[in-house]
């Protein structure tokens, strides 16, 4: 593997860094099909520029299609684009998107893992291909809530509508937002800790 | 026109009575079915935190753990150990050193698993599991966002 010389990496910004008191960091996973704007949504609320981080997944029998029937291991390797954002001294959140190949996602050792929660964003256009990604998170039983990307000449459907076409449990909130904005994508942020909370308050109950 | 439709699927421990039925992209060999084989991988991904009380509990390392150096680097540490350690002087989380270093996330866990034994960087306990039902958290999650 290469490896750049040690005096060659960059580290963070020294605006970048966080501050010696963070001591927990959560983190929220935004998911969706390819090109539904998961790294602008990322990119709007960060305090960072989005960064990328990799993993290589080196597993036979993955059951990619092209690769399935034959002996050979599938090296794929998985990007995400990350971002950041300082909730307290002590506490930051991540959010971290993905430009495809979702299937792959749930192979990562602990991304989904210890997540608050998912958000999955939606293309009308291409209702679709998020369907694989939502009955992952159901079947993880990951948390989520869904925000549909409100592109220029996507087709606008009735929140019902999509809810049915989706199947999804009628407590799910789902929310339309233009991903470029902060404020948009904040609140639907928002509204997913919203949910987690009810979720949690509910629980307590039980 | 219609649009497509999706069939909601449910958590893997508690299925629902009529079994869902197969899902037509998953080959017998799925990221599930291959699970168990993935354990000795899970595990490797375990470490000694360094910080605990002695006795030796152990921490994953997760993307969103935060490491920091603990010792300047020792001349006998690898270049990427040393670069670690040197972008690693403020709080810098695993998924940030990846993406630091342009080295995949396995790997990065992999040095700091040394460098953790070592006592050259320390892990901050990452809130990994009791996460989700922490009201108290949640709350100061959404605090934090609506000053944005």
């Amino acid at each position: 593997m290469d490896f750049k010389s040690s005096d060659t990496v960059t580290g963070p910004l020294p605006e970048d860094h966080l501050p010696h008191t963070a001591e927990t960091a959560v983190k929220i996973v935004i998911v969706g099909g390819f090109g539904v704007g998961k790294t602008t949504m990322v990119g709007s609320v960060s305090e960072i520029k989005p960064l990328t981080t990799e993993e290589t997944m080196t597993q036979a029998g993955i059951g990619v299609d092209d690769n399935y029937g034959s002996d050979t291991k599938t090296a794929t390797t998985v990007a995400m684009d990350f971002g950041r954002i300082s909730i307290t001294e002590q506490l930051v959140l991540y959010l971290f998107g993905t430009p495809g190949q979702e299937r792959f996602w749930f192979l990562w050792n602990g991304l989904f893992e210890g997540a608050l929660g998912a958000v999955v964003l939606l293309d009308t256009r291409r209702l679709e291909v998020s369907f694989d990604v939502i009955g992952r998170l159901e079947e993880k039983g990951v948390p989520f809530v869904v925000a549909v990307n409100d592109f220029p000449d996507a087709p606008r459907h009735p929140v019902e509508d999509l809810r049915q076409a989706l199947d999804l449990a009628p407590e799910i909130p789902i929310v339309t937002c233009d991903a470029r904005r902060r404020a948009a994508s904040r609140d639907v942020l928002m509204t997913l800790l919203r949910f987690l909370h009810a979720l949690a308050t509910a629980k307590a109950r039980a | 026109m219609t649009p497509p439709r999706r069939r909601r699927r449910y958590p893997e421990e508690q299925l629902p009575p009529p079994p869902p039925p197969p899902l037509p992209d998953s080959p017998p060999d799925s990221p599930e079915a291959a699970a168990p084989g993935n354990r000795k991988e899970v595990e490797r991904l375990y470490i000694l935190t360094g910080t605990g009380a002695g006795d030796g509990e152990r921490a994953p390392i997760d993307l969103v753990t935060l490491i920091v150096a603990r010792a300047e680097p020792p001349p006998s540490a690898a270049p990427e150990q040393s670069a670690l350690l040197r972008i690693c002087q403020a709080p810098l989380s695993v998924a940030e050193i990846s993406a630091y270093l342009d080295l995949p996330f396995s790997v990065v866990t992999v040095l700091l698993t040394d460098l953790l034994a070592a006592e050259l960087a320390q892990a901050r306990a990452p809130l990994v599991k009791q996460a989700r039902a922490d009201r108290s958290l949640l709350e100061a999650v959404m605090h934090g966002l609506q000053k944005l």
